[in-house]
């Protein structure tokens, strides 16, 4: 293809020089390149949310940002925001609320759900509907995710 | 630790366990097929035909081929000669379709060629450089003009594109002649004080799960041996397709179903890309991955519903409805998937609906079109028969000033008439509607919210009330109302150290087996339930099964776990009162224990008995080693799972959009094992029917093109379009196996759609509007509101 691009990308605290195609997508790049497949593709418009990961601390969806314009970034993915023996409040909250079914969307879904919290500390209902209205799940009808986004704002979440 | 220091362990059956499954989900760690990696993986791309109806001229692929990376660039005709046409799973005469497009390409998203390259990236660039020239033919694009045979023919052999030309049933229908009598339907309406007559659609839809499908096939040289690894829903039938397509026996074939994201029906067919990638693995000897776009998905997965109905209803002016008519029109777009054909049957089959009609008469035809070929969506066929019962209830409730309530209470089939034949020959098990209808009407306040609608109507504000009522056919079934065979597999394993494994057939793609099945093992067995495991999804491990839909795991996957854990258990008792000098018939099993009943103290733990087991010092006599079993289980009949779902609606004079201001629900899916997981199912399915009454839509131009190819311009519910969800449940157990449990998977998506649509019309109705096709187009209900037609 086309001449290749170094790019410095932290991700998860770790610093990764790689060289990539221009057009390589950044979800592309961590799920082939760093082999970080939690972040999920579920579709090619940018609409659904699937990719959602943090850029320099603010959610984005990782299917719209090439890795080159990444460069210089620190990238969050769901991979580094708990793990099983110390999970993320926003991921207990899924897990004790029900907020996920076949868990395809649930990455994306928690990584809005954190960037929403750090917003809007105490989101209402329809604010949290709001603020995930970016991330589509086909088999919730959201209930269960608006209360897990509760569960996780009354226990407060400190980044 | 002794008897009489171990805890006793909690109830498990009926109570909301968190889920088993959800560690690996949250954190990313699960394995879905787009995140296997094999070494000298190779990627597929499909071209994909731009026109919907026309004649393959030439395809060239040189450009495709010359480009460095592309390991083979393969045309219809070069994979026919590997791949014969795909096979469906009905009876109905249908057209040979291959996987990819050979002569004809007949509707857009068709594949006509395949790219093999070394990466993903490149195998897409190589498929766009594809050229393809397509003779372009009319698109027949409306299914009621397509029936006349214009403006032209989809299949040779196939007059004016019937798929089924014309299948009759319900009153006065011999099943056996299919001769029909119309004295009685026809004597019906001649004395009806109303007649009711609509022409009503039910849209067609894109299923979306939000996984897109994608497939892994590794034939390996010399051993001869296939793994396909495939978001499906049912991986032991893949397994048998793929097998019977590449001509190897079953034996050569592993299915693997990994984590799978979302199904509802479309991850059931086993799909052209499917057969392609395990053809074109064998070929090179090498693994290949083809991971579907979404905008592939909008075009290449199977649509759902789709299908229009010229409903006739009779009835007395006391609200006693004397006969029920539908002329159902399907259509399937171009070709018959898997379960194509058989979906508008499951229509006809409910068009009873709840109520004790005398008369009940459907006559269906399916129409083959230049359109993405629809099977089964969440419901399949039920949701279509509920939306047309359910709109000519509420119209007759309309037309007699009766309040909607009161018309389906003076119709239900009566508690005490169970099991119950209707017209159209299905036998309920079980039901008691009144009781859910009380609770519904109870929970929503239905008298105060008609006193809130006609207040706020008379401050000029439209808004309207809904309800709808349904059954539904689930947990199937018997093997006959089902072509892969209606029975369902598990293992049951106590390992040696006394921990139990158990297979399931039911592979689940978020339905949560996994902790419900445990759940129900482990108070079978009396031990905890981190003690239970549940595997399913692999071939290789599950030795058979048919899989997920029909919302039949807890009824048909979860009886047949029961029954082989029962003969593990007997088995279990024999070695257990060896060891402690008893017989067998008094042991009681809890806590991890098997003890003598009356005397918890004298027991043994489940690890000392398993070990025993496989180490049987003396064997017991008349028992053999070990403590493993497996059953099969078909059940006599399928279950009718029912409910009521209420919903408010207000619409804005200016802009004609509408807005659920409440939805109650009141299911009753019999015996529950985990209300949570009940309550998600049921959310979502809400969720989905509400997104088809209010902005789901597929829509085809004149051109057959498709119109809504992305989530651009295709909506399924946000966050923020749908309100709290109000949930409440009666318990009517069903006779048909021993739980009761009837099954819940689909039931969200029955009531909901024409409860929408019924607020919308009530909504609309100082407007003069007795009826309004989905989907609820703000655009539509604001011209309807001017005065002018939708």
């Amino acid at each position: 293809m086309s001449e290749k691009a170094t790019v410095s990308i932290t991700v998860n605290g770790k610093v990764h020089e790689e060289e990539v195609e221009p057009r390589l997508l950044l979800v592309h790049f961590l799920r082939e390149h760093l082999g970080l497949t939690g972040t999920h593709v579920g579709c090619d418009t940018s609409q659904c949310g699937a990719c959602t990961v943090h850029i320099d601390g603010a959610s984005a969806k990782s299917c719209t940002v090439f890795a080159a314009q990444a460069d210089g970034s620190e990238v969050t993915t769901i991979e580094g925001v708990g793990s099983q023996d110390n999970l993320h409040p926003m991921q207990e909250g899924f897990w004790e609320e029900h907020g996920l079914q076949c868990g395809y969307c649930t990455p994306g879904m928690i990584m809005s759900a954190i960037n929403l919290l750090n917003e809007n500390p105490k989101p209402t209902e329809k604010e949290i509907r709001e603020g995930i209205a970016g991330n589509l799940c086909r088999c919730t009808g959201y209930q269960h995710i608006v209360k897990a986004v509760q569960y996780a704002a009354e226990k407060g979440v400190v980044r | 630790m002794t008897a009489a220091e171990r805890p006793i362990l909690p109830k498990l059956v009926g109570e909301r366990i968190k889920r088993r499954e959800d560690p690996r989900l949250i954190t990313g760690h699960a394995t879905y097929v787009d995140d296997l990696k094999l070494p000298g993986l190779l990627h597929l791309a499909f071209k994909r035909s731009d026109s919907a109806h026309g004649v393959i001229k030439n395809i060239d692929t040189s450009a495709a081929e010359q480009m460095p990376g592309v390991e083979l660039v393969m045309t219809g005709k070069q994979l026919a000669e590997i791949l014969g046409p795909m096979p469906i799973g009905t009876p109905f005469p249908s057209p040979d379709h291959y996987a990819i497009a050979t002569d004809r390409v007949r509707y857009v998203g068709e594949p006509v060629a395949v790219v093999v390259a070394a990466d993903r990236y490149l195998a897409r660039d190589a498929a766009d450089a594809i050229e393809v020239d397509i003779e372009e033919l009319p698109a027949v694009v409306d299914p009621e003009k397509a029936m006349q045979g214009e403006p032209a023919a989809v299949h040779e052999g196939f007059e004016n594109n019937l798929a089924v030309p014309y299948v009759p049933g319900g009153t006065g229908v011999d099943p056996a002649t299919m001769e029909v009598d119309n004295s009685a339907l026809d004597k019906a309406f001649a004395e009806a004080d109303v007649n009711i007559s609509q022409r009503m659609t039910n849209q067609r839809l894109a299923p979306n799960a939000m996984e897109p499908r994608g497939v892994v096939a590794h034939w390996e040289p010399g051993k001869e041996q296939i793994t396909i690894w495939s978001g499906t829903q049912n991986p032991h039938i893949l397994k048998t397709m793929i097998a019977a397509q590449l001509g190897v026996g079953q034996h050569q074939v592993r299915a693997i179903a990994p984590e799978v994201g979302g199904g509802f029906g479309c991850k059931i067919n086993i799909y052209g890309e499917e057969y392609t990638a395990a053809a074109i693995s064998r070929k090179l000897g090498a693994p290949v991955k083809w991971i579907e776009d979404r905008s592939e998905a909008f075009m290449a997965t199977t649509h759902g519903r789709d299908i229009l109905a010229y409903v006739d209803l009779a009835a007395k002016r006391d609200g006693t409805v004397t006969a029920l008519k539908l002329r159902l029109i399907a259509d399937v777009g171009a070709y018959n998937m898997l379960l194509t054909a058989a979906v508008p049957t499951l229509t006809m089959l409910m068009l009873n609906g709840t109520y004790d009609i005398p008369v009940v008469r459907a006559e269906l035809t399916e129409v083959f079109t230049n359109k993405t070929p629809t099977d089964a969506y969440r419901g399949a066929g039920r949701p279509e028969a509920t939306y047309f019962v359910e709109r000519a209830f509420d119209m007759l409730a309309h037309e007699l000033g009766m309040d909607p309530a009161d018309v389906r209470r003076k119709n239900f089939i009566k508690k005490d008439a169970f099991p119950y034949t209707t017209q159209m020959g299905a036998i309920y098990d079980s039901g008691d509607y009144e009781t859910a209808l009380d609770r519904a009407l109870q929970n929503a306040g239905w008298e105060q919210l008609k006193q809130e609608r006609d207040q706020a109507r008379a401050e000029g504000r439209i808004v309207g009330l809904g309800l709808a009522y349904y059954v539904e056919v689930c947990g199937l079934g018997p093997s006959a109302s089902l072509p892969t065979g209606g029975w369902e597999h598990a293992g049951v394993t106590i390992e040696r150290d006394g921990r139990i494994t158990a297979t399931t057939g039911s592979s689940p793609h978020g339905q949560g087996n996994e902790t419900t099945f445990a759940q129900m093992l482990a108070e079978q067995f009396g031990v905890a339930f981190d003690d239970v495991t549940i595997l399913h999804g692999d071939t290789g491990v599950v030795k058979q099964g048919i899989g997920t839909f029909g919302s039949r795991s807890q009824a048909v996957g979860g009886t047949v776990l029961m029954n082989a854990g029962e003969k593990v258990k007997k088995k279990m008792a024999k070695f257990a009162a060896a060891m402690l000098d008893a017989n067998e018939d008094d042991l009681v099993f809890e806590n991890g224990m098997i003890s003598v009943k009356g005397s918890p103290g004298s027991g043994k733990t489940f690890a000392e008995v398993a070990s025993f087991a496989y180490v049987p010092v003396p064997l017991p006599p008349g028992v053999e080693p070990g403590l493993s079993d497996e059953a099969f289980w078909e059940p006599e009949n399928n279950t009718y799972p029912f409910g009521c779902h209420i919903v408010m609606m207000e619409i804005d004079r200016e802009t004609g959009e509408p807005r659920l201001t409440k939805v109650v629900a009141v299911d009753d899916a019999g015996t529950i094992i985990n209300p949570m997981i009940v309550d998600g199912q049921i959310h979502g399915g809400l969720a989905q029917g509400i997104g088809q009454a209010m902005i789901e839509e597929v829509v085809y131009d004149e051109d057959g093109q498709l119109v809504t190819g992305s989530f651009m311009d295709y909506a399924i519910p946000r966050a923020d379009d749908l309100p709290w969800f109000e949930m409440d449940n009666t318990v009517t157990t069903t006779p048909v196996n021993p739980m009761g449990a009837k099954g819940v998977g689909e039931a969200g998506t029955l009531g909901s759609t024409p409860a929408v649509v019924n607020a919308a019309v009530d909504a609309l109705s100082p407007f003069g509007v007795k009826h309004v096709d989905m989907m609820l187009r703000p655009e539509k209900l604001w011209r309807l509101m001017q005065g002018g037609g939708a």
